[in-house]
């Protein structure tokens, strides 16, 4: 914390622009790859390493200023302000998914069904079409499936996930009380069952697509299915990163009892990614 | 909450200015270089949009196929919408927001400034790529602005690049917003208490909240419509157990809200406005508050009112008929509470005020019309028709445009310390008022008759009524080129009359804003004022 009472208000910035850059560069190499076009790739990468730089050279920049003192509270209640905000709008985002799931498995699926304002669909489009979770729809788009139960290991990575949350804690404790051996070992065990997690979750893929049929294209139940697991992987990948950079931090001696915000931004964002697999855990594995 | 502002400069000490020459405009994280990007990119994208406007009155001018091919006229309505509300709407207020809510609380700057540049170059790129389709093969998206499946997925190679060009904008509207909340939040003025702010701070506040719900959701959306058709989902697919009329829910559940990030601004604009003109404080600041926080509530709660002929089941009907219905509550609060506030007042109509009276009247016309078609069963007469291109275009040009209007005319004077042209503002407000109205009355006429929307061609008992609007919209478009020349010829020096600080007559007793020099300097609120005027509430 700063004795320092101003308000930190920078006066030029170019990483933002470094930034936009690389992001447009990727994604439009992206839709010219989905378009078929060969070099589509390549600007996608070119895109991508321009983003990594910038978030790397953002992000230094901001710990360099943290460390040497010219954020004051004030700026911290900023920084956590726009934390929380941001993890309300990944809130927002994993809804729509959420909804999807429900959606379709209390109102549009049993439509097909023939239940409530589907009666004409049912008699019309799919007279044969049994409306049971989980399906691939009357078309039985993607063939057979087998869908994934929820007590192997799915089980298995909530309990990592939820012991993560623990050993995350536990770290920040060790850096409240200026013990430094905890909050590294916490840290480390942290990322280390945050990277644990999504093995399993690779492994489980593999065994989706080679052995039970079940790929993002088996109809609806496969569409949801690793649509929210694989949006809650992918964040779950980006967390761990986040917590690699703050043990990184950690370990160089960075971050006071009293001023630790990318520790507290960390921690939050992990606790979400978790709270998020519960959601996942008993709507998509266990229901 | 802080004194002054820190001057941390490793490289130049003593560098309070901007920097020299264009690199300034983009690297730059002053919140007012950043609202001035924002205003001028929404001014370009307007007359962008509206040439495309234009187009479509053009084709439909007279039946019968003219200028265009049905697929180009198709793209044209699409484009047109997307790029007046992603481009010119949406970025004014943001532009708005930038120069002056910092110096209606007292701030020294926005609370997270290079965020704020970041927020703005996404949008550009946002704005960008999604002008990019436009010279693809297979034209820009033809699919309407919701970009229903499955006719939005027969797009041609634009789709993907219309697709991430929602994510960009969202990104760049996430980022603006949580910036504008944490500066509200967090860099007022002591003395600024949350129930001092000026409305249009107020509105902005709860605007950013909206903002912050419904991007992700829109992103959600498009990324499913993205899955849908590179990937193998089956989200808006029956066959595959999916639904479209799914994909219409979620992009509602973003679209109904998003249209009010477009007009609560709008209000607190108008709010600010009206009362300095007419010289009284606004009548029932807090109604005002709290009006404002009940429409963004209800319009979480009301989305399939855009989707009363898909086939819900009747309880969906009654329910989001009467949820509807309510919002004309809070709404009927604002109305009556500016003609309020002019009652009795000791009036005077400069341009500002002119486009002020304008929206409250035009826009009461465009509830109502909302109000017709919340009532399920008439809706399935105007569903899809020209009664509803009139209706809301009634709540976004004269309300939303010309508030965007007003507020130009109201600050210009502040932001460049020259007056305006008042007659040629007045000329500019009076054709645009009575062109507007030429424009999108008779379409009611037309929707009500049975027009559909979005054809290029018509039957011919629809002519008259089109040719009217046509010239309606000719004049209209022409007319905005007036704003341009203003615009340019304030910057310019305007009159020669150089304007004082409080610009308009007790204007300092309303808004902080007006307490400081015209023009203000580079970094305004270094410290916070000690006293916040309390005339507006």
């Amino acid at each position: 914390m700063s004795t320092n009472n101003a308000y930190y208000v920078p006066h030029k910035a170019t990483w933002p622009v470094v930034g936009t850059a690389g992001l447009v560069i990727m994604l439009a190499g992206f839709a010219n790859h989905l378009n078929g076009s060969p070099m589509g790739s390549a600007w996608m990468i070119l895109g991508l390493v321009v983003f990594i730089i910038m978030l790397t050279g953002w992000f230094t920049l901001q710990a360099g200023e943290s460390e040497s003192g010219m954020y004051n509270t004030q700026v911290g209640i900023s920084y956590r302000m726009g934390m929380m905000w941001f993890i309300f709008s990944e809130i927002m985002f994993f809804g729509v998914f959420f909804g999807t799931l429900w959606y379709t498995r209390n109102l549009s699926v049993p439509w097909l069904g023939g239940e409530g304002i589907g009666q004409a669909t049912k008699e019309l489009l799919w007279p044969s079409f049994d409306a049971v979770w989980p399906t691939n729809g009357p078309a039985n788009v993607g063939g057979e499936f087998e869908p994934m139960g929820a007590w192997g290991l799915p089980f298995l990575n909530t309990l990592i996930l939820l012991t993560s949350g623990v050993t995350c804690t536990w770290a920040h404790h060790g850096l409240l009380a200026k013990k430094r051996d905890q909050l590294i070992k916490g840290l480390v065990a942290t990322v280390a069952l945050g990277f644990l997690f999504v093995a399993c979750q690779a492994y489980e893929y593999h065994e989706a697509y080679s052995e039970m049929g079940l790929t993002l294209g088996s109809g609806i139940y496969g569409s949801t299915f690793f649509m929210l697991t694989g949006f809650h992987g992918f964040h779950v990948c980006v967390g761990a990163i986040i917590l690699s950079v703050v043990l990184f931090r950690s370990w160089r001696g960075h971050f006071k009892p009293e001023n630790h915000f990318a520790f507290e931004a960390a921690a939050w964002y992990w606790h979400f990614v978790d709270v998020v697999w519960l959601g996942l855990f008993v709507f998509v594995y266990l229901m | 909450m802080s004194a002054v502002v820190a001057e941390h400069e490793h490289d130049e000490h003593h560098d309070h200015g901007p920097q020299k020459g264009l690199l300034r405009w983009v690297i730059t994280t002053n919140h007012k270089d950043i609202g001035t990007l924002y205003l001028v990119f929404s001014l370009a994208m307007f007359f962008i949009g509206g040439a495309m406007a234009m187009i479509i009155r053009a084709e439909l001018f007279e039946p019968g196929m003219q200028f265009v091919d049905p697929q180009f006229f198709n793209s044209m309505t699409t484009m047109h919408a997307l790029v007046m509300v992603f481009g010119a709407v949406m970025p004014a207020f943001v532009g708005l927001a930038n120069w002056m809510i910092p110096m209606m609380i007292g701030a020294p700057d926005m609370a997270l400034p290079r965020m704020n540049n970041m927020s703005f170059w996404m949008l550009v790129a946002g704005v960008l790529l999604l002008a990019s389709t436009l010279f693809m093969e297979g034209g820009a998206p033809a699919s309407g602005w919701t970009l229903y499946p499955p006719l939005v997925l027969q797009t041609g190679a634009a789709l993907p690049f219309a697709i991430f060009s929602v994510h960009l904008l969202g990104i760049s509207s996430i980022m603006g917003a949580i910036n504008i909340i944490a500066t509200i939040f967090n860099m007022r003025a002591p003395a600024m208490t949350l129930m001092k702010m000026p409305l249009f701070v107020w509105t902005w506040l709860i605007t950013a909240f909206l903002l912050i719900a419904i991007m992700p959701v829109f992103a959600g959306a498009v990324t499913m419509l993205l899955t849908d058709r590179f990937f193998d989902t089956s989200f808006f697919d029956a066959a595959g157990g999916g639904d479209p009329v799914l994909y219409q829910h979620i992009f509602w559940f973003f679209g109904h809200p998003e249209v009010y990030v477009m007009i609560l601004p709008t209000f607190g604009v108008a709010s600010t406005i009206i009362p300095v003109f007419a010289r009284k404080p606004l009548f029932g600041y807090s109604s005002m508050v709290y009006a404002t926080a009940s429409i963004a509530f209800l319009s979480f709660i009301v989305w399939a009112h855009h989707m009363f002929t898909v086939g819900m089941p009747v309880a969906g009907e009654l329910y989001f008929m009467y949820a509807t219905m309510l919002i004309a509550i809070p709404t009927g609060v604002k109305v009556f509470n500016w003609t309020a506030t002019m009652w009795k007042g000791s009036m005077t109509f400069e341009t500002p005020m002119l486009f002020s009276i304008a929206f409250v009247v035009l826009f009461t016309i465009g509830g109502f019309t909302g109000l017709m078609m919340s009532i399920a069963p008439s809706d399935f007469q105007y569903h899809d028709t020209y009664f509803i291109v009139a209706h809301f275009h009634y709540t976004l040009v004269p309300a939303s445009v010309f508030i965007l209007m007003a507020a130009g005319y109201y600050w210009l004077p502040k932001w460049t310390g020259n007056m305006y042209n008042e007659r040629i503002g007045k000329l500019h407000f009076w054709l645009s008022a009575v062109s507007v109205n030429i424009l999108f009355f008779p379409q009611h006429f037309l929707g009500l008759a049975g027009m559909p929307r979005r054809i290029p061609d018509y039957a011919v008992q629809f002519a008259d009524w089109n040719m009217i609007s046509s010239i309606g919209g000719f004049i209209f478009g022409i007319s905005q080129l007036l704003f341009l020349y203003i615009v340019i010829d304030t910057i310019k020096g305007g009159t020669g009359e150089k304007a004082t600080d409080e610009v308009w007559e007790d204007a300092h007793k309303h808004g902080l804003e007006w307490t400081l020099p015209s023009p203000p300097p580079y970094h305004t609120f270094t410290t916070p004022p000690a006293t916040v005027p309390t005339e507006h509430i």
